[in-house]
């Protein structure tokens, strides 16, 4: 009995095939968004897909999928992840499903972040998994280090960096990418987000946070640019209903963006 | 395999047994906190937070810290960028460089606009990342508070790195703070954090001056239509929950980004601008804000 517990314990994440961090250094750029709109376009692809929510200060995951409070089951091999559709294809897994009251601050210091981010990464029932999408803080802390000595046993296939274009976010990020290099996490490319806003009125463009930033970090550091997703107030309100956008607006520029950043990230995990 | 229920809370307390439970708590960890020390020459210490990244809390707190000068001549005021991951300071301050050191062996501020300034990003390369855990920044934050030489200010106004973590738990715990200004733009999202962010500064007894909205509308420059990119309101209506005031409304304006990525923050590089003015107010709101919570 006690080998059998073992063995399941052993591999939460054995069958897992892809493991992604999703990046930036910089907060407020939009990494749960992106986490989010990543993870249903891979859905809509037919993959299973995961989301491991490790920002415990500011846990936004729960609310941008609208699953609202489950409660969180165990079972022997650790903690079962919440599920976002009936079909069991996105689970996940947050801080924002333990709290107690969702207006509850987090105020820890690191050790204690670093014990429960340990328990998120090896102590949770994935199951199969196509994608495993790690949406983290912004920084690099605690939590980021956490995450990748945790995930040192197994394997990660890589990092997305979110960013901005404006220099305050790209100069971040730049330091993010520093970060990937030291601790040997392969970049697997930049998305440019909230790049350029057109007016819904008139169509007119305006370079709220300015544009290219992004591109021009990804040419500056040699790694691959994913693409641009542009600032949208429809996209910011699918987020704050719980909606699925790229379900919702197929239509729009930013799902042509999200969709091709999806299948850039498939292929280069696949390859 | 066996499902088993957990759940948050195993067992039930009555309400009374649940209040002499807090205030004994309350008292332990009364005896163990470290002591508030004030900084040397600084009269009041505000400190601009918001639990969410992203919302504009270091483009507030440096046009915060220009607008109490602009609206006040005779005020000194500084600011220290808490922000030890991703300093932004340096980058809207337009400085750069590392600080001298007095005979003390204390930290030279460097200084634009009349403004001292203090962060890590004068003190490591712009591309080097900040891989520290918890410990070494308390650590961190103890030299960029205690070992600068600010001189005599009437107001230091402290750039707090977004969470509720660490580095605001050392800062609240060592400093006496006059206030704290709280960002968020109207996202939900963003609120969500924002009030953890409020619920932080009610748990260490900070006095929450007010929220600050940001980004809250944006005029095309085109067709002057307005939208409200990150929903209506937002902002607005959590400071009446909290029962907090609005100390102001800052649209979102390309002046503002432009000015802040060449370092020429928009209160000084337009002052007649309405975005200045819009800073200028919520400096005006914070001071007597301030004044109100003395008496």
């Amino acid at each position: 009995m006690q080998q059998n517990k073992r063995k399941l314990n052993k591999g939460n994440l054995h069958q897992v095939k892809h493991v992604v961090l999703v990046l930036s250094g910089k907060g407020g750029v939009g990494k749960s968004t992106i986490t989010t709109e990543l993870a249903l376009a891979l859905i809509h692809a037919g993959k299973k897909v995961g989301i491991l929510d490790v920002d415990l200060c500011g846990p936004s995951i729960p609310r941008m999928l609208r699953v609202g409070k489950p409660e969180v089951h165990q079972c022997d091999a650790g903690w079962v992840p919440v599920y976002a559709d009936p079909q069991q294809q996105l689970a996940i897994m947050s801080i924002g499903f333990l709290l107690e009251d969702s207006d509850e601050a987090v105020i820890w210091r690191g050790p204690k972040k670093t014990a429960l981010i340990g328990q998120f990464v090896s102590d949770v029932a994935w199951g199969e998994l196509d994608v495993l999408l790690v949406d983290t803080p912004p920084g690099t802390s605690d939590e980021h280090l956490a995450v990748l000595e945790n995930l040192r046993k197994h394997r990660v296939d890589g990092a997305v960096l979110v960013t901005t274009p404006q220099a305050v976010s790209t100069g971040d990020v730049r330091r993010e990418i520093t970060f990937c290099k030291k601790t040997a996490v392969k970049i697997l490319g930049i998305v440019e987000n909230m790049s350029g806003f057109v007016c819904p009125h008139c169509s007119e463009c305006s370079n709220i946070f300015s544009k290219g930033g992004g591109e021009e970090l990804a040419k500056l550091t040699g790694s691959v640019f994913l693409g641009s997703v542009p600032l949208d107030p429809l996209l910011a309100a699918s987020l704050e209903e719980g909606q699925d956008f790229l379900q919702a607006f197929p239509d729009s520029s930013t799902y042509t963006a999200i969709s091709q950043i999806a299948n850039t990230l498939l292929s280069s995990l696949d390859a | 395999m066996m499902y088993r229920c957990v759940t948050q809370r195993n067992y039930s307390l009555d309400c009374a047994g649940e209040r002499a439970l807090q205030e004994r708590q309350r008292q332990h960890m009364a005896r163990g906190l470290p002591k508030q020390k004030p900084i040397a020459g600084v009269k009041e210490v505000i400190v601009v937070a918001s639990g969410k990244g992203g919302v504009g809390k270091s483009t507030t707190a440096v046009n915060l810290a220009l607008g109490l000068m602009a609206n006040d001549q005779s005020k000194s005021v500084g600011l220290l960028d808490a922000d030890v991951y991703g300093p932004s300071v340096p980058k809207l301050m337009n400085l750069k460089g590392n600080p001298e050191l007095t005979d003390k062996n204390l930290m030279r501020p460097l200084v634009n606009f009349g403004i001292p300034c203090m962060s890590m990003g004068f003190l490591v390369e712009e591309v080097a990342p900040i891989v520290w855990r918890g410990l070494m920044v308390m650590s961190a934050i103890e030299k960029l508070v205690r070992q600068v030489d600010w001189g005599n200010l009437d107001y230091l106004v402290i750039d707090m790195p977004p969470g509720t973590g660490d580095v605001q738990l050392s800062i609240t715990q060592n400093i006496p703070i006059a206030g704290a200004v709280i960002v968020s733009t109207p996202q939900d999202i963003a609120l969500l954090d924002a009030r953890r962010g409020a619920e932080m500064f009610r748990k260490v007894n900070v006095p929450v001056l007010g929220l600050v909205q940001n980004m809250s509308v944006f005029q095309c420059p085109k067709c002057n239509h307005q939208t409200h990119i990150f929903g209506l309101d937002g902002a607005k209506e959590l400071a009446q929950t909290l029962g907090v005031e609005m100390l102001g409304d800052i649209p979102l304006h390309l002046n503002i980004r432009e000015t802040s990525d060449k370092g020429q923050p928009v209160v000084v590089s337009s002052p007649d601008s309405p975005e200045a003015e819009a800073y200028r107010r919520v400096a005006a709101a914070v001071v007597r804000r301030l004044a109100e919570h003395l008496r």
